[in-house]
């Protein structure tokens, strides 16, 4: 698959966003967050919904007629993407009431900050399940993509509220420990999905063409410049330079931020975990690239691909 | 209703005529124009509905060269539906036709990595998907004679590979095609249940000895017996 930018921004900062608004809100309804103060929730909570906002912009980039995008909250009980714009545009009235909540001190905000965790982890379900439900690509549709995208997000998102929580109040290593335990565990999901994917697996020439008792070959594409489906589906990167991609956003994205934060833990200045996250930023944005880049669509087959 | 295609993968020649036929009856079709890019350039782009690819199956010497037509197989469930969050992908009730509303498509690319066989592209000047619309706007016509109230694909392929027809009448030529000749779906195990079929190469060999009758098989097995 061809791995266009705007989408790889789009699900990495809304990624983050998300997950840093299901770390404040769990935060409050498990009695954190009330240790902070509430300018520093406000300030959180304005972090996160700019990260989607931005996400969510940079998606609409990605439309070849953004003028009819309103339309996609149409199709809400058949399409994931419909149910995740719907999600996404639910989750600013509840975000503005969990941010007065805040600022005034509402009774009710526990109940609010709940609402927020829960339409949060939703809206990355539903991003996630965009992908996973393309029976097309088999990389992609696996119930590792939906978990692995809510494992991005909660530990970017917690990475970030723990950032800015340390510019301000002192070091909670319990808090530190869970991310650590978090990220993790991503990384545990992230290479079971590499050495899943590397199976062979998935529909093959001879099942697309239907000659199933011999070999098939390609002879001709019948274009003579590559036409919309190439362009689109037959985006190709060397084996040996996946390879090297992987073990880097592998450093970047997990090992890197984990070593800091451990030196967090040992003593080290809280700044550091900004690096840490920045790190796992880029990191993540490589993973996504990868993500892309090594998805493969059934329509290869018919361009001469042995097997997806 | 259940239209669709039957296309005979042992008559097609791969002279590509459905595809310019229909590129040529649709660009001032229902879904606008099929936009080219540097048509006359060194590397020529736009929307096309219909694909010929020629695959050779087997091993040489007893290979055999297949060319292969393909465009919307107008799917019983449909994915690229399903997953449009427009409303702009639809599939007809009264004759399953999969189409897109020109008006409605937002060009989020997603019914195309919905779709197995590549039947649609996107417009890249309009910034919508175009597809085959089996030629909704030649089937209805009551103003064409109506021998030619069929797709443009089918009236212009010389070989007579194409076939439309309804699929839920099983005395239709569609139906009989696919039930003597043994029609095939492509990718069926994606389960999209793709309605149009594939009607395999003829193996001559195979021909002859169904059309062999009682006594000549006594004879031709007797033959073989004495020459051991």
């Amino acid at each position: 698959m061809h791995p266009a930018f705007s989408v790889l921004i789009f699900t990495v900062t809304s990624g983050a966003g998300y997950g840093l608004l299901a770390w404040l809100g769990l935060g409050q309804t498990l009695g954190y967050s009330q240790t902070l103060t509430p300018e520093l929730q406000l300030i959180m909570g304005v972090i996160a919904m700019a990260l989607v906002s931005v996400g969510l912009l940079s998606s609409t980039l990605h439309l070849a007629n953004p003028k009819n995008a309103w339309r996609s909250f149409s199709r809400f009980r058949t399409s994931w993407l419909s149910r995740e714009a719907v999600f996404a545009i639910a989750l600013y009235p509840l975000s503005a009431l969990y941010a007065a909540a805040i600022f005034w001190q509402w009774n009710s905000i526990n109940v609010l900050a709940g609402l927020c965790v829960v339409l949060a982890l939703i809206t990355l379900f539903s991003t996630s399940m965009i992908y996973a439900s393309l029976k097309t690509i088999r990389q992609w549709h696996t119930p590792m993509v939906p978990a692995l995208f809510m494992a991005y997000a909660l530990s970017s998102g917690g990475l970030l509220f723990l950032s800015v929580g340390y510019f301000f109040a002192p070091i909670n290593n319990q808090l530190l420990n869970i991310c650590i335990g978090l990220v993790l565990i991503t990384l545990a999901l992230k290479l079971v999905y590499f050495f899943w994917q590397g199976k062979p697996q998935g529909a093959t020439l001879q099942t697309a063409t239907g000659f199933t008792q011999a070999s098939v070959r390609l002879l001709d594409a019948g274009h003579s410049a590559p036409t919309f489906l190439n362009r689109e589906f037959g985006y190709q990167v060397a084996a040996d330079q996946l390879l090297r991609l992987r073990v880097l956003m592998v450093l970047v994205a997990f090992i890197v931020p984990l070593g800091l934060m451990f030196w967090v833990e040992q003593g080290a200045t809280a700044n550091v975990l900004v690096v840490a996250w920045l790190a796992m930023m880029t990191g993540l944005l490589l993973e996504r690239w990868l993500f892309f880049a090594e998805a493969r669509h059934v329509v290869r087959l018919f361009h001469g691909e042995q097997r997806c | 209703m259940k239209l669709g295609l039957v296309i005979d993968l042992d008559t097609c020649v791969g002279c590509h005529a459905c595809a310019t036929a229909c590129k040529q009856w649709n660009t001032s079709g229902t879904i606008g124009p099929l936009s080219d890019e540097r048509p006359h350039g060194k590397d020529p782009s736009g929307s096309w509905l219909n694909r010929i690819r020629t695959y050779e199956v087997g091993d040489s010497p007893h290979s055999k060269t297949v060319h292969m037509p393909m465009s919307c197989m107008h799917c019983e469930d449909a994915a690229c539906v399903t997953v449009c969050p427009t409303g702009a992908s639809y599939k007809r009730e009264e004759d399953g036709i999969v189409l897109v509303d020109q008006d409605k498509c937002m060009g989020c690319n997603l019914c195309a990595w919905a779709c197995p066989y590549g039947a649609r592209e996107l417009d890249t000047d309009s910034g919508t998907m175009k597809k085959c619309t089996l030629c909704v706007d030649r089937i209805y016509d009551l103003e064409l004679p109506e021998a030619e109230r069929q797709p443009a694909c089918v009236m212009t392929c010389p070989t007579s590979s194409r076939v439309f027809g309804d699929f839920d009448d099983p005395d239709s030529e569609v139906s009989k095609l696919t039930r003597e000749r043994g029609g095939q779906q492509l990718l069926p195990e994606l389960g999209y249940n793709p309605v149009n079929s594939y009607l395999p190469p003829r193996n001559p060999k195979q021909q002859e000895k169904l059309k062999v009758s009682a006594l000549q098989g006594v004879k031709q097995l007797v033959n073989r017996l004495i020459n051991r």
